[in-house]
């Protein structure tokens, strides 16, 4: 890697920003601005930074509204408002997907906008940490927050999650290397396993890995809870892994202070899918007899989890949750986004802060391009392309504050560091007079029906 | 705004002597007033109870447990699901309901206000946001203070002075009212999977015992001069023989001089009952109720609030964490937990209070017989320390038992709880019914002063015109005979008034407001806490995870306050 100097024209600084990118909301961040744009930097891995910094790259400007022709063409914002608010009053089904690169304040006006028209709400986690969540509603959810980690724990477990890659800033912040109250020497007062059948970075600097056998996951932990029990393990191997080596180590656990598992999609979607974290959790709960022992999901955007939290607090379930009768519903496998759009329920489809056309299976992205759909994002991506509306709006922790919340719940207000384009707009004032728009035409229809 | 009359309602006002006087109460502008002008609106409530709205002194309504509740318990959301109409959003829930349901089953119960009674002061921003999601009920959010670990090492070193200052700032920085404690030195040693015994085991690595810490608060809450005294659940909760640290809790603050006019306490009690056992072991529990009421009819720096169970299913969720672990080990349903650096932690654990047991029974038997036991009505307040005992909605049960002896004999006689709940207790020997009036106090004018409120609470003129209005007739109905009448009316608000509006008419919210967050500013301490927040930083800046930029509580997660100013004296 080439050697990059340090940036040195900036006219100001903005300190104590967030981190827009992963789950870790790393809220140290030196935004450095020279003429309204960020041009560098410091503190933040390199993910976060190219995120911040490079953020003008294919960046959505204007609002756009599909013509007869499949072009998108530029358009005024009422005229885009009133296009999709149109197609919101008219939906039979329609969904809002997305919100975990959004703030709080916008999912506010979501949610009655949601209620309004008897939308299905949905996030991320539909196609992440959903099982994650019902293995939390199955067997449930000893976390702490990450300053526990770092002050306390002398065993850190990565099982699934490769965050030297994904959440780079993890082990340097909060859990590995930094010095704790309880662990002044930092990396040296602590033992770092990786569990994963792929030998990653994390691994790579890990004391222990454990390379389990693909989809291995619930019959290894299984064999630890065992093991933890003092139960006699019959097979000589168990997901590839030596007996003795699973005695050892479930020793070893059981014998530390504090103990801090962290898992990531590499768990939550093997084989066994939630029942994997099921067991994860059991264990923990087994470990606990023994020594303090907490887990955390390593959540992927920055408010994913914040959405979750939102939506148990103003409905009571986390995620997937179906307005169509007026009351909040949730059955996973029947409310989720997914299964909505495979079954070719739903009419229109609002996306806001997400790609769904990068990441769902085929099947759902086939019925995404049947169907009008709304987009309200910063930047131009597959999603884009099979949207019939798009409306630009302004980037969370940058151009714009709001409030969200980290992989362990900890609530954070990203504040705004340089001016937003002036063609753009923010997510809550987007979300806001799509409501009021749509509310305005409910009201004259039922004005109309009781004419 | 409108004038009002709330004409010939039969009024129940302790605070002002009116014990069941027939007379008109009048508002304006949202306050009470002695007199309006000839356009006021008339409300005919002839011959109905009216009272002040009801104060809970002790819930968890919102805050970080609470979503962790509702996130991993789909199961309750599934239950008290109500469709919306033209006022209300829909609402789920039973024993941790949504925030907005929150608000409207404590306005068609008559309430004005209640306490969030665990703030996690790094998560304070969460506990704002739902509470600006929680509508028409103010809440009053106390910070946990009792394993901070700034406050630990103030303790231990006797440094009040700084700890005044260090509880100053923090009530600035998170948006506080008082001061809560739970489980001292217990929850940081939960940091390890241990906890404290008794009120003299001192916290691992940090040295101080329980004791010192509640002292060491005490007396800064006086420096102070806070409006609220501490709040405090003791050690060892739920375990039987612990009433004699729940006493020793009460007593070790009893030379503590009180520094506000506006109370009468030094100390608050917290979900007594939970700490009212005797025994070894839950083979040969016995109530501690008697020791425990005993104590506080002869002490007047004492008040507490009862933690009543309902005998329903519901979700128990408190900072003390190892406590719910070890209920967790007992019932083997799942277990949730949430430990927040520096500060506290806490556990979430369902839990099925039948009265086909005999545990939930004694415990049933323990709470209301220190409901009957307590004499001064203005030194107990009701409460369910919802959910841990049962969800708030029960409170008109819990009136109906308490104004009725046959409803409560009957019950032990049905088996509706098991023998549990009068042979390990004194309940079967107790008759005392509770008048309309003694409800009023521990439900409202009680609360109201245990808090140091100086705007709610009371009809007095100039007070705010919070009122409710239930559809009795106190001459026409005999409690101790018809407690099911009793439990009807006291759910179904005949009106909830609230600031002078309108929010429940006939058991029906009609009207929705934002809510206010009360919290506690306290001036002239401006230097000391300067000098401490210097002190603190570096640790601060070293060992917690955000910037303090991020930790504090910005001014538009309390877009309605209701700031108690308070000259620190000393």
């Amino acid at each position: 890697m080439a050697y990059e100097p340090p940036v040195t024209d900036y006219d100001e600084i903005v300190e104590n920003g967030t981190c827009a990118f992963c789950g870790c909301n790393c809220d140290d961040l030196d935004f450095l601005v020279k003429d309204g744009h960020v041009v560098g930097v410091r503190h933040a891995c390199r993910l976060g930074a190219s995120k911040v910094m490079e953020d003008m790259d294919q960046r959505l400007m204007v609002p756009m509204i599909r013509d007869e022709n499949g072009e998108l063409q530029e358009v005024d914002w009422d005229t885009a408002l009133d296009k999709a608010a149109e197609l919101i009053a008219g939906a039979v089904r329609p969904i809002f997907y997305g919100w975990s690169e959004t703030s709080i304040e916008t999912m506010k006006h979501g949610i009655r906008l949601g209620e309004l028209v008897g939308a299905v709400l949905d996030n991320q986690a539909t196609i992440c940490h959903g099982p994650s969540l019902q293995a939390v509603q199955n067997a449930g959810y000893p976390i702490a927050t990450l300053g526990e980690v770092k002050n306390r724990a002398d065993m850190i477990i990565y099982s699934g999650s490769n965050p030297m890659n994904s959440h780079p800033r993890h082990l340097a912040r909060y859990s590995t290397f930094p010095r704790g109250w309880f662990r002044k020497r930092g990396r040296f007062d602590r033992t770092l396993v990786t569990m994963d059948p792929k030998y990653s970075d994390t691994a790579k600097m890990s004391d222990i890995w454990v390379g389990f056998e693909q989809n291995g996951d619930y019959g290894f932990y299984n064999a630890i809870r065992a093991a933890v029990k003092g139960k006699e393990i019959d097979q000589d191997y168990v997901s590839g892994i030596p007996k003795e080596d699973i005695m050892e180590l479930a020793e070893a656990m059981k014998n530390v202070q504090f103990g801090a598992l962290f898992f990531g999609l590499g768990l939550t979607h093997t084989l066994s899918k939630q029942r994997n974290i099921d067991m994860a959790i059991e264990m923990l709960v087994d470990l606990n007899e023994h020594a303090k022992w907490i887990l955390t999901p390593m959540r992927g955007h920055f408010n994913v989890n914040g959405f979750n939290i939102f939506m148990a607090y103003e409905c009571g379930f986390p995620y997937g949750v179906d307005y169509c009768r007026g009351y909040q519903r949730y059955m996973n496998g029947e409310t989720n986004t997914i299964d909505l759009l495979t079954r070719k329920e739903c009419d229109v489809f609002m996306v806001i802060a997400a790609d769904p056309g990068a990441h769902y299976p085929g099947g759902a992205v086939k019925h995404l391009a049947e169907i009008p759909v709304i987009q309200v994002d910063i930047h131009w991506g597959p999603s884009t392309e099979i949207a019939d509306v798009v409306l630009p709006g302004s980037f969370i922790g940058v151009e714009c504050a709001g409030t969200s919340y980290r992989m362990d719940g900890v609530p954070i207000y990203m504040k705004k560091a340089v001016d937003k384009p002036e063609t753009c707009r923010d997510d809550e004032w987007i979300i806001r007079e799509l409501h009021e728009r749509v509310q305005k035409i409910k009201a004259e229809e039922a004005a109309a029906a009781s004419k | 705004m409108m004038e009002y009359i709330l004409k010939n309602g039969i009024v129940y006002d302790p605070a002002n002597n009116i014990a069941g006087e027939k007379k008109d109460v009048m508002f304006k502008d949202g306050k009470i007033v002695e007199n309006v002008s000839s356009d006021a609106k008339v409300l005919d409530v002839t011959d109905k109870i009216v009272m002040p709205a009801g104060i809970d002194p002790h819930a968890h309504v919102a805050g970080p447990k609470l979503v962790v509740g509702r996130i991993y318990r789909p199961e309750d959301s599934r239950k008290g699901v109500v469709s919306p109409n033209e006022v209300c959003r829909p609402e789920s829930g039973f024993s941790i309901p949504s925030c907005p349901a929150t608000g409207y089953r404590y306005s068609r119960m008559g309430y004005g206000t209640v306490t969030e009674a665990a703030m996690p002061p790094l998560e304070a921003k969460h506990t704002h946001e739902e509470i600006m999601a929680i509508p028409n009920i103010d809440i009053t959010p106390l910070p946990l203070f009792g394993n901070n670990w700034f406050v630990m090492q103030y303790a231990k070193e006797g440094q009040i002075d700084e700890l005044a200052a260090f509880i100053s700032a923090w009530l600035k920085i998170t948006k506080g009212y008082g001061i809560k404690i739970v489980n001292p030195c217990g929850t940081e040693a939960w940091g390890w999977g241990g906890n404290v015994h008794g009120i003299d085991d001192p916290a691992p690595y940090f040295d101080v015992t329980g004791r010192e810490v509640i002292r060491a608060l005490s007396q800064a809450n006086e420096m102070l001069g806070l409006p609220h005294s501490i709040h405090v659940h003791p050690n060892d909760l739920g375990h039987p023989g612990n009433f004699p640290t729940t006493v020793n809790t009460l007593d070790c603050v009893k030379d503590i001089e009180k520094n506000s006019s506006v109370r009468n306490q030094t100390i608050h009690l917290t979900h007594a009952q939970f700490h009212s056992y005797a025994g070894t072991s839950w083979r040969d529990v016995e109530s501690g109720a008697e020791q425990v009421a005993d104590y506080i009819n002869k002490n007047k720096h004492v008040t507490c609030d009862i933690g009543q169970i309902t005998l329903d299913e519901t979700t128990t969720m408190t900072a003390d964490g190892p406590m719910e672990f070890d209920l967790h080990q007992l019932n083997g349903l799942k277990w949730a937990n949430k430990d927040i650096e520096l500060e506290t932690g806490s556990g979430i654990v369902p839990f099925i209070y039948s009265g086909k047991a005999p545990v939930p029974s004694f415990q049933w038997g323990v709470g209301l017989e220190l409901f009957l036991r307590i004499k001064d009505p203005w030194q107990v307040c009701l409460t369910t320390d919802h959910p841990n005992a049962g969800p708030f909605i029960r409170y008109p049960r819990i009136i109906s038992w308490l104004m009725s002896a046959e409803r409560r004999q009957e019950m032990m006689d049905n088996l509706e709880v098991r023998v549990w709940s009068y042979k390990r207790t004194g309940l079967g020997t107790l008759d005392r019914e509770y008048d309309f009036n003694e409800i009023a106090t521990i439900t409202r004018a009680a609360a109201a002063k245990i808090y140091g409120y100086q705007d709610r609470g009371e009809l007095t003129p100039g007070y705010n015109a919070d009122i409710a209005v239930y559809d009795l007739n106190p001459n026409d109905i005999d409690p101790s005979k018809e407690p099911a009448a009793i439990e009807q009316a006291f759910g179904n608000a005949m009106y909830t008034i609230k600031d002078g509006q309108i929010l429940v008419k006939d058991g029906e919210v009609v009207k929705v407001v934002p809510s206010h967050t009360l919290w506690t500013n306290v001036q002239g301490f401006e230097e000391q806490e300067k000098a401490v927040m210097e002190k603190v930083m570096p640790t601060f800046r070293r060992f917690y995870t955000v910037k303090f930029e991020n930790y504090q509580v910005q001014d538009h997660f309390t877009p309605n306050p209701l700031i108690t100013t308070v000259q620190a004296s000393k």
